[in-house]
């Protein structure tokens, strides 16, 4: 008999091995958020919502309630089912494309509103699904499809800081942090307490994930991680930016 | 001056997507704006990787309803202006587009159309159709060129500016994932080379000199207050479209003179029926193709008087009847019996086609 290996217990497993490439990091959020769910025992009442980009392919990867939606509207289709069903857990899921370009307005609104939401990016530098072009959040000079000969920031501007920019735009009440899969202990534990802001009701909740994406990148695992670790955290700071049980988090 | 990016012609082979991006910096195109979505996104590709060689300029946009608008804005400053999208993406540029068919903005959109509704296929269809001729809260006042080979991809690329400036309506080329994604051979050229002057084009803001001292001030405005004052608006609109029209139109016949049978296609079918054509001709059947170009305007006249002759029309399309909608429109009053083939979001093949006419017969 072949042994499957550990699992969270709310991951569904007749879906698994899942579909992301080999190396890529949303597998590692989705096991952090897996986790996060076991443990506040909540997997009967969340509503699970992915965005299009390569989030897609967890539509269904969970033993939970999920539905896809369209490109930059997860926020808004989560935001919509909150607001009618305020009794289930939402979380929208999403890349840095789909949050930070084309879903930009609606992270805004969705956190100057203090939506009583968990949205869970992954920030990969790059748009996935559609083979590596410029994402918001590319660094300067990363070469991508769409800047092939390096991002220029004098052209294209600077890489989007999200967390901090909800941050700044949200009340005391919501939860911000970025966390990054090459610590995927520190990641489950600032989405357990997102989840847990939305729980309480206390306000919006929002966890960036530094995340890898070797196949458009083009890395073997060595350099792969080398970039999460070092090339990304130099623009993308690891923490918690606002944390309501901290006053001066 | 740069170096012409062709000289003379070139046979080349090539995807569909570096031709349209080929074409644009043929056309003296000054800049593209875009969104990546597939199975358009090499279109940017090839344009971010060969413009800057020619000074040409590019911006990703956060999303297509930017790309529309910034298309806008570079138009109404006077540049050759483009973008490229596809389904998802096709649907956030009808607002910017209806912006550009009430103020008569000349802009370009490259469509390859993809599987709908929703996000559903990135691979190939032509559900874009309806869509690409009306889509937006007016009156479809757009031409539309649908192409079908590689040739066509470019030659029509590079018609499209001209359309668009010298009639000052929102020019659209319909093209599909296959032909996007399919390398195929043809001939890029410098337009110059083959006798095709650009169509100049002009801002129509930022002119030099002080407005209110040396020249008028320009006020381009899309609002109107009254109904009355909208419906004189839309008439004069609908006046000069309709004027422009009989130049505009563009069709292809094959076998119609004497057939029986006439497969009415567009895009990439045209060339399943096209095959169809000539293998049932070989087979003794009289059948007959009507291939509109311009989807908008469509040659009516021409398709009615097609269609009135035969004793059958048949209507594919790898959509639930959009294309269909047209021609029922275009030939209202015919009596000739109608009969379908509508594959949404699949490919037809000239197989299919045949053995359609013939189990009809
Ligand atoms: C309106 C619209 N525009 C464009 C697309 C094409 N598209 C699909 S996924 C994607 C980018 C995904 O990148 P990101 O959000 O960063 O997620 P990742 O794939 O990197 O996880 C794009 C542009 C679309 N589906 N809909
Ligand atoms: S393309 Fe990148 S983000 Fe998408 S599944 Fe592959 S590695 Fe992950």
């Amino acid at each position: 008999m072949s042994k499957v290996p550990n699992m969270p217990k709310s991951w569904r497993e007749e879906t698994k091995p899942h579909k992301f490439c080999p190396g890529c990091g949303h597998g590692l959020i989705l096991k952090a958020l897996g986790e996060a769910i076991d443990e506040l025992g909540i997997q009967d009442r969340v509503v699970f919502g992915c965005d299009i980009g390569c989030s897609l392919l967890s539509w269904d990867f969970f033993n939970v309630d999920a539905v896809q939606t369209h490109h930059g509207r997860t926020t808004p289709v989560m935001t919509g089912i909150k607001r009618a069903r305020p009794d289930r857990i939402c979380i929208a899921y999403m890349g840095d494309g789909g949050g930070y370009a084309i879903g930009s307005g609606h992270l805004v609104n969705a956190a100057a509103r203090n939506e009583k939401l968990t949205v869970i990016l992954a920030n990969n530098c790059n748009y996935g699904m559609t083979g590596g072009q410029m994402a918001p959040t590319s660094l300067p000079h990363m070469k991508t499809e769409t800047t092939p000969y390096g991002r220029d920031p004098e052209v294209t501007g600077y890489p989007t800081q999200g967390p901090e920019m909800v941050a700044a735009i949200t009340r005391e009440s919501a939860y911000v942090a970025r966390g990054t899969v090459a610590n995927v202990r520190q990641l489950k534990n600032y989405i357990k307490k997102a989840l847990q802001n939305q729980i309480d009701g206390t306000g919006f909740s929002f966890v960036e994930a530094l995340s890898g994406c070797p196949t458009n990148w083009s890395t073997n695992a060595k350099d792969t991680w080398a970039f999460i670790e070092k090339g990304m955290t130099e623009y993308f700071k690891v923490g918690e930016i606002k944390d309501p049980a901290k006053k001066e988090a | 001056m740069t170096e012409k990016p062709i000289q003379g012609e070139k046979r080349v082979f090539m995807t569909g997507n570096e031709v349209v991006a080929w074409a644009a910096l043929a056309a003296d195109v000054d800049i593209m704006y875009g969104y990546p979505i597939t199975p358009q996104n090499e279109v940017m590709h090839y344009w971010t990787r060969l413009s800057p060689k020619y000074g040409r300029g590019f911006l990703q946009t956060e999303d297509e309803i930017s790309a529309g608008f910034t298309t806008c804005g570079g138009v109404l400053s006077g540049k050759r202006a483009f973008t490229a999208t596809a389904g998802p993406g096709n649907m956030l540029m009808q607002e910017s587009m209806t912006m550009a068919e009430m103020m008569r903005i000349p802009t370009v959109l490259v469509v390859q159309q993809r599987g709908g509704p929703s996000t559903a296929t990135v691979i190939y269809s032509q559900q874009e159709v309806t869509m690409t001729c009306f889509g937006g809260n007016g009156e479809g006042l757009r031409i539309v060129y649908s192409t079908s080979t590689h040739q066509e991809l470019f030659d029509y690329t590079i018609k499209s500016f001209n359309t668009a400036w010298k009639y000052r309506f929102p020019t659209f080329v319909l093209g599909d994932g296959y032909q996007a994604k399919m390398r195929e051979s043809l001939y890029i050229y410098d337009p110059a080379a083959k006798g095709i002057v650009m169509e100049k084009t002009v801002p129509y803001l930022g002119q030099e000199g002080t407005p209110g001292v040396d020249r008028e001030p320009q006020h381009l405005r899309n609002t109107y207050n009254t109904e009355e004052e909208l419906n004189e608006q839309v008439n004069n609109l609908v006046a000069e479209y309709e004027k422009i029209a009989p130049e505009v139109i563009e069709y292809q016949t094959f076998n119609t003179d004497d057939a029986d049978i006439v497969i009415i296609a567009h895009g990439v079918v045209t060339r399943a029926a096209q095959a169809a054509v000539k293998e049932l001709r070989k087979q003794g059947v009289k059948a007959g193709h009507f291939r509109p170009v311009t989807l908008r305007p469509i040659a009516a006249k021409e398709l009615k008087a097609v269609a009135g002759k035969a004793k059958k029309i048949i209507i594919a399309e790898s959509a639930q009847g959009q294309l269909e909608k047209l021609v029922k429109d275009a030939i209202y009053g015919i009596a000739t019996p109608l009969e379908n083939y509508f594959r949404p979001g699949q490919g037809i093949t000239s197989e299919e086609l045949v053995d359609l006419v013939k189990k009809g017969m």
